[in-house]
């Protein structure tokens, strides 16, 4: 609806350096994702107009928010966007409502989102009139993206809004976070450095490696990718689409997704719901033939596409393709070799454990 | 306590309050300005206004009357705009005040404006606040502790000024005649249960205005 971003950023102070230049889809969840120092935040802030890149272009679609060539630059408090930071950085002289009001009023009669649907939205409804000190970790975050939302963004910037919570909130919150993936027409652009909430949430996946985007594509696109700098090679592993088939009677529920079917514990969701699925590549083994005298429950059926080296001594990384989804396997050298595992070779792919991200 | 005493009990606490509100309209500023610059003059602002916690009032007092006086720019200025000279006026003893009691008034507030740091302001500019609109909404709340501490101690400080108001002021009843001075007064005569009156309601005052400040401003910075 709103058209795709781009954004070119390039700063350079010396032990810092960011050089980036990126073309987002205009709808969805894009993650940046990328380990401390590798310069995530600091895009973020630019796209926000909170830093401002001697040389960077900015766009939302028709929206030019920053561009050097010709001296452009609004003001962040003249951009339609909204910003969820790390530490939620509510008002403590407010309320839970007066901190959501800050931006709506604001934002005038952009704002058309009502109080009460984005407090029911977050479920915040019973704490409108609590000061932010009152609240806990996750519900400051939920506060925060309301308020956020409330200000009528075009976009809405979240910067590693769980990191500060421990596990228990993390867990409490993605519920929302996926929520407002389905029911947003705004793209999210959303900092993280955890591999867990990307592949739950992001439809869109940038790398970023030392300052530079080391890879940037459609999530399984970019997962199942086994050039990436040897940095991103430990957790490697996709994310699959896949929906609930059957429930079977010995306590196992049968998922499908394009490229097979896979076996898990009984799960409590009905027949028929997607869930997404994390496959690490170090979970999946490799089989000439199918395997009947084996516990392994799970075998796919896949091509191999091509092999390369990891940063874990006598492995390798084998990128699969199943029916057209991508899978990755991490096998030994020595197995590589005993088995002639080469590209264009058909075999079974067993996959030891799944991670049902939903 | 006769009307010599009242009235100089008066006159302190309208030259303090004066100078209180002015210190505010004019502290503000310089304290967001040195709480937020990064400019190389931060430091040399910074001294200048905490100047008179270490001059004697002597030697602040002796400059102001000389620039006031006459000769001096401040009242060449003065008499050329038809408003004659400002020492042993009251308008002269509420400018030399401001003078003396800036840092009192400056320092909490730029304290206040510092602990606060950057974040909250960029959460207001993320939810479309201008600076401007942002300082009131934002800063302003914020620093709420540092303005209350700042125009206590500004309001008590002027109020126990002695040495500036000497050489300003003079010892003019009804005019620039404070309490200060004429406990100074009282002793000199050795009027003794006179000043003892304006001593004790001295020292009771300061202990109230401590006690104020102490109690109802605990120092919470808590930030969620």
């Amino acid at each position: 609806m709103s058209g795709d971003i781009r954004a070119r950023f390039r700063i350079d102070r010396g032990s810092f350096a960011l050089d980036v230049d990126l073309n987002l889809p205009g709808r969805g969840v894009t993650a940046l994702f990328g380990h401390s120092g590798s310069g995530k935040t600091t895009c973020l802030r630019a796209m926000a107009g909170l830093e401002r890149p001697p040389d960077g272009y900015f766009a939302l679609g028709d929206n030019i928010w920053q561009d050097e060539a010709r001296s452009h630059f609004l003001p962040p408090h003249r951009r339609a966007l909204g910003m969820v930071f790390q530490d939620a950085g509510l008002f403590p002289h407010r309320s839970v409502r007066g901190n959501m009001e800050f931006g709506k009023q604001r934002a005038g009669s952009a704002a058309t989102l009502s109080l009460t649907d984005v407090a029911d939205l977050l479920g915040i409804g019973h704490l409108l009139d609590r000061p932010p000190q009152q609240l806990s970790g996750g519900e400051r975050q939920r506060v925060a993206i309301a308020r956020a939302l409330l200000a009528a963004p075009k976009v809405l910037l979240m910067d590693e809004p769980l990191a500060a919570l421990d596990l228990k909130r993390k867990l409490e919150i993605l519920p929302y976070l996926e929520r407002l993936h389905r029911e947003l027409a705004i793209p999210i652009i959303y900092v993280s450095h955890a591999p867990d909430e990307v592949a739950r949430l992001a439809d869109h996946l940038v790398l970023l490696d030392s300052g530079k985007v080391a890879a940037s594509g459609p999530l399984n696109t970019v997962l199942s990718r086994i050039d990436l700098p040897a940095a991103f090679a430990d957790d490697a592993g996709v994310v699959i689409e896949a929906w609930i088939a059957e429930h079977e009677a010995d306590d196992l529920t049968r998922l499908e997704f394009p490229g097979g079917r896979i076996f898990v514990s009984r799960r409590p969701e009905l027949v028929g719901t997607h869930l997404r699925c994390r496959i690490h590549a170090r979970d999946v083994s490799l089989a000439l033939e199918p395997q009947t005298r084996s516990s392994i429950l799970n075998c796919v059926t896949a091509t191999v596409v091509a092999l390369a080296p990891t940063d874990t001594p006598g492995h390798i990384l084998v990128k699969l393709d199943a029916s057209g989804e991508p899978l990755l396997a991490r096998i030994t050298q020595r197995s590589a070799d005993k088995l002639n595992i080469r590209p264009g070779l058909v075999l079974c792919a067993q996959i030891k454990a799944v991670a049902l991200l939903a | 306590m006769d009307s010599t005493d009242l009235s100089a009990v008066w006159l302190t606490l309208k030259l303090a309050t004066v100078v209180t509100l002015l210190l505010l309209v004019i502290g503000t500023p310089v304290a967001w300005w040195l709480a937020r610059t990064r400019s190389a003059l931060k430091g040399t602002v910074g001294a200048v206004v905490a100047l008179p916690l270490v001059l004697p009032p002597t030697v602040l007092g002796f400059y102001l009357l000389v620039a006031m006086g006459p000769n001096g720019p401040v009242g060449q200025l003065t008499q050329s705009l038809g408003l004659g000279l400002l020492p042993f006026t009251f308008p002269g003893l509420v400018i030399a005040s401001v003078f003396y009691s800036l840092p009192f008034v400056v320092q909490p507030i730029q304290n206040a404006f510092e602990a606060i740091g950057n974040g909250p302001l960029e959460v207001a500019a993320t939810l479309r606040a201008s600076p401007w609109d942002a300082f009131w909404a934002v800063a302003v709340p914020l620093a709420k502790p540092g303005f209350l501490s700042g125009a206590i101690l500004g309001f008590a400080h002027t109020v126990g000024e002695f040495g500036i108001v000497l050489m300003i002021g003079g010892n003019i009843p009804d005019r620039t005649r404070v309490v200060s001075v004429l406990i100074y007064d009282h002793v000199e005569a050795l009027e003794y249960t006179q000043a003892h009156l304006l001593a004790g309601g001295m020292v009771l005052f300061s202990f109230m205005v401590l006690l104020g400040l102490y109690t109802f401003n605990p120092s919470r910075r808590s930030t969620a």
